[in-house]
């Protein structure tokens, strides 16, 4: 596998990139502070990464910039076939709420940024034979609460994005997999409540992996939160309403 | 990310339980101003070292900076980010036959806190503690600035970081050198032993020829069996007596719930201990070549098995007892323990080599004895205090990694290196911006 990892450096997005370099397999980490990327580089090399590891320059809030980063991966592994994007933007909903620029702002990263880049790389690996889409939606897109709707929105949005890109790409041999983590401990949930099932990176990283491999269209994860949303996504509105979930 | 909502957090002993607000960064980097901070990693010191001072205080879990930054393949010397843990660090660096230095009872540590602890393992009578085998620490200090220090470079700061309990500063980097091993396989000699002479003979003779040694005490037995127990001695196995293949990673069974009290009645904490000696002395001696983790992690194959000591937790008491005091003190604590009932599923006994340089490091040369002593309120804390006074006597101190209830007057008669210690903390953290509950009822900081 030749993967581009945007979000590599963080969170999820490092657990991924180091399961797949561990395997062997060559990984680009694209993101936006050189000095990370070139320090997660130097994490995934000194623990024996085998395939070749990449850096590069990819910030979700210039879209104009994501042919030339999706090059210059491919040129540094020599072809690429996939794409995971771990890489979003979270705010607590209060916040979004009295911040119209800032709601926006992560409108704009987690649905339109994250969907043209899918829709780009998409069209790529089509028309090369074929390849794999990865993004990261969230439980919070199954369904709408009162306490993360906006945040729920933008991944909402994007969940129905990847399958519409599924089906449409299928015959051309491009698998498309949405990830749908529930809580997980990284820093980007740091200060959160925690609820029950709350996962490690790891476990996430072993779920997407295992994705990639098969090319399971959806996949929760941890793969606990399935059943866990399943009866969140079929509760009456009315009673979701009364218990102010 | 606004106000942080609070976790319930405690050490590993799970008393006292506290709230705070946990902070979880990627990339370790104090918060701006000069809020009181406490840096935690994962969690495995068992009283209040990594409980905020106060509830609702900050703390800064180091495990998600876990990267590796650099490794030597011919050295051995590894530099990494202070969250990354000692499961990591085997898992990756073994299997090219490298092994930690210096490892505690758990693996599930971060490099970070074997450093603020200046923990020590089985080969301490040969190789010291975790502090002999750092090169180098990158620490952020209370104003924001960031500084290197080393056995060479920032002496002062680093013998007050190492086994400092984190009260120093935010250790973010650390250089260490790792250990050549032929194989992940142990060569293990156990013994049953039926006295408390024999053990501390056994350990001492052990000590010439082996990196390894430890003893399991029934600490139930009294009278004449007082200090029974099995006597284990283990070296890293040569490439040609160990299997050719890498020990599996044993199954990890968890606990689901906190265990009932009952089950830690003295009577049947009597027989467990009574079972488990027997089974090990039908066989006089055993020779075996066995997994890594079986020697050196055995607890770590149960998960969460902190909550076999029920909902109220337990303390765990270590002290060390100088040689010079002789065997006569051992014996004294050990039947003081007896007398008192207090069960206890373990008991360890170690001898350690001399003390380190660092200012609160915890062993000296002479006798190590922790134990699990389930809490009961009061009664539990009287007969730590009382135990605490026979160590003093002793000229011995207790281990802050494992405390939950000395107090300030009594540590600082244990801890006679505690003035150079306060210096480089007034120099580098006058404020006292990181502290700790444990700092607050030891070193009487601030609430």
């Amino acid at each position: 596998m030749k993967a581009a990892v945007v979000g590599a450096t963080r969170g999820m997005g490092r657990a991924v990139a180091r399961l797949l370099a561990e395997r062997g397999d060559a990984v680009a980490l694209l993101g936006r502070d050189a000095a990370e990327l070139e320090t997660s580089a130097r994490d995934l090399s000194a623990r024996g990464a085998r395939g070749t590891i990449a850096t590069g320059h990819l910030d979700l809030a210039e879209p104009t910039e994501f042919s030339a980063a999706l090059d210059r991966a491919d040129q540094a592994l020599g072809g690429l076939d996939t794409l995971v994007v771990t890489a979003g933007d979270f705010a607590a909903q209060d916040a979004l709420e009295r911040d119209a620029e800032r709601l926006g702002r992560l409108l704009d990263v987690n649905f339109t940024a994250t969907a043209v880049l899918c829709q780009l790389a998409a069209e790529r690996f089509a028309a090369r034979g074929g390849g794999t889409v990865c993004a990261f939606s969230s439980v919070a897109g199954d369904r709408a609460r009162r306490s993360n709707y906006l945040y729920g929105a933008s991944k909402a949005g994007l969940s129905a994005f990847l399958e519409g890109l599924g089906l449409a790409y299928a015959d051309r041999h491009v698998r498309v997999i949405c990830v749908r983590p529930g809580f997980v401990k990284t820093g980007m949930t740091a200060g959160l409540p925690v609820p029950p099932f709350a996962g490690e990176p790891d476990d996430v990283a072993r779920v997407v992996v295992r994705a990639l491999d098969r090319g399971t269209p959806v996949v929760y994860a941890p793969s606990i939160w399935r059943w866990v949303m399943l009866p969140i996504r079929l509760l009456p509105r009315a009673i979701m309403r009364r218990v102010r979930f | 990310m606004g106000i942080l909502s609070l976790e319930p957090i405690s050490g590993w002993g799970r008393h006292p339980v506290s709230r705070a607000a946990v902070e979880r960064p990627e990339t370790l980097r104090l918060p701006e101003g000069d809020t009181p901070v406490l840096p935690r990693g994962l969690g495995r010191s068992y009283g209040d070292a990594a409980v905020p001072a106060t509830p609702g205080g900050r703390v800064i879990e180091t495990t998600r900076a876990d990267r590796v930054l650099d490794f030597d393949p011919e050295a051995g010397i590894l530099t990494c980010e202070a969250g990354l843990s000692l499961a990591e660090v085997l898992r990756v660096f073994l299997p090219r036959g490298w092994f930690p230095p210096v490892t505690p009872g758990t693996k599930f540590v971060t490099i970070g806190g074997c450093v603020a602890c200046d923990v020590h393992g089985k080969n301490h009578h040969r190789d010291g503690s975790f502090g002999n085998f750092v090169e180098r620490l990158t620490l952020q200090a209370a104003d924001g600035r960031v500084i290197e220090c080393g056995p060479t470079r920032e002496r002062e700061l680093f013998l007050g970081t190492v086994g400092g309990m984190g009260l120093t500063g935010l250790i973010t980097e650390v250089t260490l050198r790792l250990q050549p091993v032929e194989s992940a396989w142990m060569r293990v000699d156990t013994e049953p032993v039926s006295g408390l002479a024999a053990m501390m003979d056994g350990l001492r003779d052990a000590a010439q020829d082996w990196p390894y040694t430890v003893g399991w005490i029934d600490c139930l037995a009294d009278g004449a069996s007082l200090g029974r127990g099995l006597l284990m001695r283990g070296r890293h196995a040569a490439r040609w007596e160990a299997p050719a293949h890498a020990p599996s990673e044993p199954r990890r069974i968890a606990v689901p719930l906190d265990a009932p009290e009952f089950l830690l009645s003295p009577v049947l904490m009597r027989l467990f201990n009574s079972a488990y000696y027997r089974a090990h002395t039908r066989r006089r001696r055993a020779v075996a070549i066995v997994p890594y983790q079986g020697f050196f992690y055995p607890l770590d194959a149960v998960a969460g098995w902190n909550r076999l000591y029920g909902p109220r937790g337990f303390l765990q008491y270590q002290c060390v007892v100088p040689r010079a005091a002789g065997a006569g003190a051992v014996a004294a604590l050990l039947e003081r323990l007896a007398a008192s009932g207090a069960a206890s599923f373990l008991a360890v006994i170690k001898d350690c080599g001399p003390e380190a340089d660092a200012y609160l490091s915890f062993p000296l040369e002479g006798t190590t004895l922790a134990l699990d002593l389930p809490y009961r309120g009061p009664a539990t804390e009287a007969l730590v205090h009382q135990l605490n006074a026979m160590v003093i006597a002793a000229g011995g101190r207790v281990y802050l990694a494992k405390d939950a209830v000395t107090r300030a007057e009594d540590f600082a008669r244990m801890t006679p290196r505690l003035a150079e210690w306060r210096r480089v903390r007034d120099r580098w953290d006058p404020e006292r911006r990181f502290r700790s509950a444990q700092s607050v009822r030891v070193l009487g900081d601030q609430a």
